[in-house]
């Protein structure tokens, strides 16, 4: 048996505004260890009264970055954690947590590529942390990110996606919109459909490793779709943290 | 540590009472699963029991249904955090089935296992006496491929990734033994009220 994953207090040192709807929280861990990118910490908060609600955030940041973890929160109005963490949190806070939790939907360059990745919406995070951690590594495994915004102003992470793919022959990140377009955009303006993920996976080769996360509806989509083009269930790993819309 | 600034969502006491630690009420039906949705022809479909059985017996879709079903309402937690009331299925009970076979003495744990490869571990005991199903309706219409139709095991009172959808059978064995998520980091139990989401908990 593993030990068990112990509740820990972290410190909020950095906000940073990502997005008109998400923040980034960086938090100093005491008892920190090293995450594989996928994986993700339980959040707790606790009321004066003894109340207690627990939601899980996937680590944003790459597991080199030792002694601290960055969260990426999507602000969802009429939620309970989500609103606090964004707007309540400061710099000097504490907040509880523990991980790095889950053990399946994780890749670091050990498992090599191609690798493909698809996101919707804040279910980029998890995706990011793969992509850190690669060009951390410096370690030239193919990859694509095919990540799906409603508009470019929710497009989180924006100019470290052209920062990391710009001298990184082997990246390639495609958005697209499914609401707005900015003006002049010749890209994708659509769901991701099969003949997108086509496009976007072409140049990739053979034994692509996909990873998929985002709301419900696109994680289904995206997951049939790529068993449908030959890829074995076993490399389509998804993740799902969106409402399910149905 | 009381998170500064944190009041929090109040239910009225009779939901508060119902929900196990750390977890928040949900009216949707979230989904949970590490892959693919994968879709069994029924006429393709089997369910078996195997493993420490006097002789393993199966039954095809249209068998399964003739068996004698049962409606029931639960709440049920998935370790993703939320919890959902009053969940009104239709199924099988595990107690039916098992008046098909005869299981060994030495039977002490069941491994569910489900088309994609899914497994998870439930003690023998926990499986019987009303507390397990084979539910294949849910709110009064088929279930869901997504939610784990045509059918999937419900023992509501462990947390939902023990429920394996798209379940094809059970094996009896007389040791422990993870599971999928069980040998991923996850708890070889599961119980919510006792919080045991991770190896260790
Ligand atoms: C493994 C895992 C990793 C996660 N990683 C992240 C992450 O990195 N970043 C992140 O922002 N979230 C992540 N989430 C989602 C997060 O845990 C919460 O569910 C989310 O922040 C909403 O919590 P809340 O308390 O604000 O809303 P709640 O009070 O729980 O819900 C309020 C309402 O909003 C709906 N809702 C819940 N989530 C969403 C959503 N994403 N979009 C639209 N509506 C929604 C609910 O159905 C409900 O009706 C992850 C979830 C899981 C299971």
């Amino acid at each position: 048996m593993q030990p068990a994953l112990e509740w820990q207090v972290g410190e909020v040192t950095r906000v940073r505004t990502e997005t008109p709807r998400t923040k980034t929280l960086t938090l100093a861990l005491p008892k920190w260890m090293a995450h594989r990118p996928g994986q993700h910490y339980d959040v707790s908060l606790t009321a004066p009264d003894g109340y207690r609600t627990e939601r899980s955030y996937s680590a944003a940041s790459e597991p080199e970055r030792a002694g601290e973890v960055d969260l990426t929160v999507e602000r969802i109005d009429d939620g309970e954690v989500s609103p606090y963490l964004d707007d309540v949190l400061m710099p000097g806070d504490q907040l509880e947590v523990r991980g790095p939790i889950g053990g399946y939907f994780v890749w670091d360059v050990s498992l090599g590529g191609p690798l493909l990745l698809i996101g919707g919406g804040s279910g980029v995070v998890p995706l990011m942390a793969m992509l850190r951690h690669r060009a951390a590594q410096k370690a030239p495994i193919p990859a694509r990110l095919l990540y799906s915004s409603r508009s470019a102003q929710e497009v989180i992470y924006r100019t470290e996606f052209e920062r990391l793919a710009d001298g990184d022959g082997e990246l390639e990140v495609v958005f697209t919109f499914t609401r707005h377009a900015p003006p002049g955009w010749t890209g994708y303006q659509r769901r991701i459909d099969p003949a997108m993920l086509d496009e976007v996976m072409q140049s990739l080769g053979n034994g692509v490793r996909s990873y998929v996360c985002g709301p419900t509806l696109l994680v289904e989509a995206v997951s049939n779709a790529l068993v449908a083009m030959g890829l074995p269930a076993g490399r389509v790993r998804t993740e799902r943290f969106g409402p399910t819309g149905t | 540590m009381i998170s500064r600034g944190f009041f929090g969502r109040r239910r009225p006491a009779e939901v508060e009472n119902r929900l196990p630690p750390g977890q928040y009420l949900v009216t949707d039906f979230p989904v949970l699963s590490a892959g693919p949705t994968p879709h069994t022809p029924l006429d393709r479909w089997s369910f078996t029991l195997e493993g420490l059985v006097g002789s393993p017996v199966s039954w095809s879709w249209d068998s399964f249904l003739k068996l004698p079903s049962q409606a029931f309402t639960v709440d049920i937690s998935c370790v993703t955090k939320w919890t959902k009331l009053g969940t009104k299925w239709l199924g099988v009970s595990v107690d039916t089935l098992l008046q098909s076979v005869h299981v060994d003495g030495t039977a002490r744990y069941v491994m569910a296992f489900s088309d994609g490869g899914y497994t998870t571990n439930v003690p023998l005991a926990e499986m019987v006496n009303g507390q397990a199903f084979i539910a294949y309706q849910f709110d009064d219409k088929p279930l869901a491929a997504v939610h784990g139709g045509p059918a999937r095991l419900v023992v509501p009172h462990l947390y939902f990734w023990k429920s394996a959808k798209w379940v094809r059978g059970l094996r009896f064995i007389d040791h422990d033994e993870p599971g999928f998520w069980e040998s991923l980091g996850y708890n070889m139990h599961g119980d919510p009220w006792k919080e045991e989401r991770y190896s260790g908990d």
